[in-house]
């Protein structure tokens, strides 16, 4: 296979091969083991496949990973995704413990599951190390499933599997425990006093542990975080997800020096191509709209039609006539979806300002217009036709509104009673609908939530289409994002056929 | 050529100043240069000032201070007058108290007589000897006609140095340190190659996002009530990340308007990359939330230490500089605010009814009512520890600081650098420092207007003793003195612990061998 990964080139390993006394003998590698049910594919595979078998193991590798982001597009919760996933494992990517076998680890099967995994994560690494984009993509999924398997791994093993790490981690002395009980307790959450006193604490550099920051769930003192055996998952995963990132840009740079482009080249091609999810940008079919005039002028007309988002964020400029930073670029993004062009965006916000001069616009705010739809910035050629519409998975997990910002989603980011008195002023008075939006908020299913108000406004128009069977249950389909949400409601209340340029339900093109 | 018989009068003059690499107070050979460079326009109309070719000693600002009266551009004050009449005129700005801020030619005397572009070179360099965490070091500059210039770089501060003084920048930014000179980042093969490497971690204070809680100002103004929130922000978050992250090299810049910003040069903050340093603003940010998210803080219980103590902390400014001074909730609809945000039902009826019936009651007093109320047995219902929580709650949202987190999550986000101009205020963005936090007056900070008049009294009064001694620096001269001696030593202690550093990396390197 492909040399891309430093941990290949180990000095005390290499000397082993004797490469150089024996010349032209061919580098025998070690036999890889694989000890445990897990791995943090460290070492690249070195033995040699079938074709067949490298296409097929990445085909179904892809499959998982695929179902995979689709629960977390669904906002399925872990136990839901761990349900649904499970059976799937189990048919395209099994992966048994070693109390499975009589043999244990050795077992031949065991092993042949274990290769199969192994192979199939770096065929698919570099499959998708070749963008920016897919490398976070495929980096976050293997995380996903990599915590899946770890939670469900057999306690011992997992504890073997950590043991064999060697993580660098320094265990807290009894006395600096004892002092520092309360601080622990406080900071640690879901830890009983007896956990704290006598369960075991390790110390580690704060950046080791960025999740558990960010959450405020661990203890810090001078640059140290005191973390609990419990939390130990934490760290194996931002272990594991370092060494995939680094792991992933060591193979974009080493894949072009891959000589080699009739055999693996295609399948890695075709591989990339086919991770078709809805987190992807719209395609040209999703945004035109047939029949329909987008210009500045229209664009108050239309914003009856617009998702919750959208409207708050069109009420809110038209109210203060002014949006700051994020919600900009979120309502630019989403015009520039539903096919306002460039001149008309710049129009449509240079009088939406209309409490500032001429000059400020042009200073401050042209230059973002310009930004989002690609038309400066950046590198000519990498920054394309601009950012794509945020999906509705971008708008509920980056960038919360802070202090004065109204952009994100009013499901996610309204107190509930906020989101009620908008919902009221759209339109929305409907008690069972409201009852139903609350009960979905509060179990943060924000998706479902906004779908119900969709099918609220319009229930009459989906009743017609569904009788006359012009729609099918593809494009009624869960909506995900907001420009699929503007287009479907514009087609709806104009008694357009669906087939009329709306690209198949969600499977947009990446 | 006037340019060449200036600068020969002054050569001999000023060999000694040569060898320092970055004068803070320029040498005068260089202000020769620069003239030459940028002014011809003016020395052009002014013509030949012929008078000083016959004085040998004579000084190349005085020369200007010259050029300047007779320039109709800068009708001089009443002293500047009179110092043309005195025999060695020795007022080398001669600015009018009436020039304003953002006059380029105010602009470039600043740049030149008082940034202390030495210590900036060092700061941002981490030892004396030029290396690439300078000379990799992206700078952008917002140029007077307000266009945007990215990716400038400079291998030494002297060369960032003369490129201010060219291009004489409104103010300039700094960001990260890249893989290669930002200048030459279209040279590279690959544009992957250039990508950035390390950057001090910031923060960004600013007032506007206190507007809903501020009553004594809103927008741009600050006044010294106000201010106190940046205060109480500047304690709480430089005790976090020096007892909770463990870092030493912190400073605190004023923004020169509104806000304040803090850099950290620590070796481990500096490399930190993006997924870590949004870990660090998430674990300090506490108020969230849009404008229509109600209550903003919900933290968990038990508070986490690093709440527990920053309560510690604001607990006196809450009673003091929030109820006081703000007195948030003395009309009825901010009231209502309050009452929002407190738990129990029952008990805000009694405290409503109580405040109807005093309108203008205070917010002190309103505050001390929810307790008495609640003593009282105003309501059967009431669970005290909620009612606890809840007000601590309130406590955080009026007091604990309001990051802009978003300027600290990203490596490549650009700061405005130290020691600029604020546009708006012609305010120098001076340090804060932290051991005398409460004495910092925002609006005592020095102009850069009066900076330039400070020299010229100074000039005025002490001429001889200039003569004598060792040249005093410009800054020295000026109300700027205690900032810049202040970023001195905070630079010097950095460097130290940096060299530190670099040995024990040759003592680990050597071991190997």
């Amino acid at each position: 296979m492909i040399r891309q990964d430093y941990n290949r080139i180990d000095p005390k390993r290499r000397s082993t091969l004797d490469h150089k006394k024996k010349q032209f003998a061919i580098p025998t590698y070690k036999q890889q083991e694989y000890p445990h049910r897990l791995n943090l594919y460290e070492v690249p595979p070195t033995a040699e496949i079938t074709l067949e078998q490298f296409e097929q193991w990445a085909i179904d590798r892809l499959r998982i990973l695929a179902e995979l982001e689709a629960c977390s597009f669904r906002n399925k919760t872990p136990a839901e995704t761990a349900a649904h996933i499970t059976p799937l494992l189990q048919k395209w990517l099994p992966l048994h413990s070693n109390t499975s076998s009589s043999a244990g680890a050795q077992d031949e099967s065991l092993k042949l599951e274990r290769q199969k995994d192994h192979y199939s994560h770096f065929i698919l690494r570099l499959a998708f190390s070749s963008t920016e984009d897919l490398r976070r993509r495929f980096a976050r999924i293997e995380c996903a499933l990599f915590k899946l398997r770890f939670q469900n791994d057999d306690a011992r093993e997992r504890q073997a599997f950590v043991e064999s790490l060697q993580l660098d981690w320094e265990v807290v002395s009894e006395d600096e425990k004892r002092s520092l009980a309360t601080n622990l307790a406080n900071a640690t959450p879901g830890l009983k006093q007896k956990e704290v006193e006598e369960g075991g604490w390790f110390k580690v550099d704060f950046e080791t542990v960025p999740e558990l920051v960010e959450s405020r769930r661990v203890f810090l003192k001078a640059g140290k975080a005191y973390v609990p055996v419990k939390e130990q998952m934490t760290m194996v995963l931002a272990g594991f997800n370092e060494r995939l990132e680094k792991g992933l840009e060591l193979a974009a740079r080493a894949f072009p020096r891959l000589d080699e482009d009739d055999r693996l080249t295609p399948i890695l091609n075709h591989l990339s191509k086919n991770f078709a999810t809805p987190d992807s940008t719209l395609s040209d079919s999703d945004s035109a709209l047939s029949g329909a005039t987008i210009n500045a002028a229209s664009i108050d007309g239309l914003s009856q039609h617009f998702p919750l988002c959208m409207r708050n964020l069109h009420m809110t400029l038209r109210k203060n006539s002014h949006l700051k930073h994020f919600g900009r670029l979120q309502y630019t993004l989403f015009l520039k979806g539903i096919g306002l062009n460039l001149e008309d965006c710049l129009i449509f916000w240079r009088q939406a300002f209309k409490l500032i001069t001429d000059d400020t616009f042009n200073k401050e705010y042209r230059y973002n217009v310009r930004h989002a739809y690609g038309d400066v910035g950046g590198d000519a050629i990498r920054r394309g036709r601009g950012y794509s519409p945020f999906s509705c998975q971008k708008i509920l997990t980056e960038h919360p509104p802070g202090n004065g910002e109204t952009h994100g989603c009013p499901y996610r980011h309204f107190s509930i009673d906020n989101l009620t008195t908008l919902l009221q002023t759209t339109g929305v008075n409907d008690r069972d609908v409201l009852r139903g939006v609350k009960e979905d908020v509060e179990k943060k299913r924000y998706h479902i939530a906004c779908n119900r108000v969709f099918e609220f406004a319009y229930k009459d128009d989906i009743k017609r289409v569904k009788e006359d069977k012009s729609w099918g249950a593809a494009e009624l389909d869960t909506i995900v994002h907001p420009n699929s949400y503007f287009k479907r409601a514009y087609m709806l209340s104009t008694g357009a056929k669906a087939g009329a340029g709306e690209s198949r339900g969600d499977a947009m093109e990446l | 050529m006037p340019h060449s018989t200036a600068a020969d009068l002054i050569t001999p003059s000023s060999p000694l100043e040569e060898d320092s690499e970055l004068p803070d107070a320029p040498p005068h050979a260089l202000d020769v240069k620069e003239e030459r460079e940028g002014d011809n326009q003016k020395e052009l109309e002014i013509g030949v000032p012929v008078r000083e070719d016959l004085k040998p000693d004579i000084k190349l600002e005085d020369l200007f201070d010259d050029v300047d009266d007779e320039d109709e551009e800068f009708p001089s004050s009443g002293a500047t007058t009179g110092m043309v009449e005195s025999s060695p005129p020795a007022v080398p700005i001669a600015l009018a108290p009436s020039a304003k801020y953002t006059d380029p030619e105010v602009m470039l005397a600043f740049y030149q007589r008082l940034f202390p572009f030495r210590y900036l070179f060092q700061w941002l360099n981490h030892s004396i000897k030029p290396s690439n965490d300078f000379g990799h070091r992206e700078f952008a500059f917002t140029l007077q006609n307000d266009a945007y210039l990215r990716y400038q770089s400079y291998p030494t501060g002297d060369l960032l140095r003369k490129d201010v003084l060219r291009v004489n920048p409104s103010r300039f930014e700094i960001g990260p340190v890249y893989t290669a000179p930002p200048r030459d980042r279209k040279t590279l093969r690959k544009s992957t190659a250039f990508r950035p490497m390390a950057k001090e971690l910031v923060f960004d204070i600013d007032l506007t996002d206190y507007d809903e809680i501020r009553t004594c100002c809103s927008k741009a103004n600050i006044c010294h009530k106000c201010w106190s929130f940046v205060t109480m922000a500047i304690k709480v978050v430089d005790t976090a990340l020096r007892e909770d992250f463990g870092f030493q090299h912190i400073m605190w810049v004023y923004s020169g308007r509104r806000g304040a910003h803090a850099w950290i040069s620590d070796k481990r903050a500096r490399i930190m990359d993006d997924q870590r340093r949004k870990a660090l603003a998430g674990y300090l940010e506490v108020v969230k939330g849009g404008a229509q998210s109600g209550k903003k803080v919900n933290v968990k219980r038990p508070l986490h230490p690093h709440l527990a103590r920053s309560l510690d902390i604001l607990k006196d400014h809450f009673q003091h500089d929030i109820l006081e001074d703000q007195d948030p909730w003395a009309e009825p609809e901010k009231a209502e605010r309050l009452l929002q945000l407190l738990p129990d039902k029952a008990l805000n009826d009694a405290l409503r009814k109580k405040w109807d019936a005093a309108p203008g009651r205070s917010s002190a007093s309103k505050w001390a009512d929810i307790d008495s109320l609640a003593k009282a047995g105003a309501s059967k219902t009431l669970d005290g520890r909620l009612l606890l929580e809840a007000k601590q709650d309130i406590v955080l949202e009026y007091t604990y600081p309001r990051l802009d987190v978003e300027v600290s999550k990203k490596q490549i986000h650009l700061l405005k650098s130290p020691f600029v101009i604020h546009p708006g205020t012609g305010r120098v963005c001076v340090p804060i420092d932290t051991r005398r936090l409460t004495k910092f007056d925002p609006l005592g900070v020095p102009t850069v207007t009066e900076l330039l008049g400070e020299i010229d009294d100074f000039d005025g009064q002490d001429l001889k003793e200039e003569d004598e001694g060792k040249k005093i620096q410009d800054y020295e001269k000026t109300s700027l003195k205690p900032y810049v001696d202040y970023f001195r030593t905070y630079v010097a202690s950095l460097l130290k612990d940096e060299k530190g550093l670099k040995r024990e990396r040759i003592d680990d390197d050597a071991m190997e061998f």
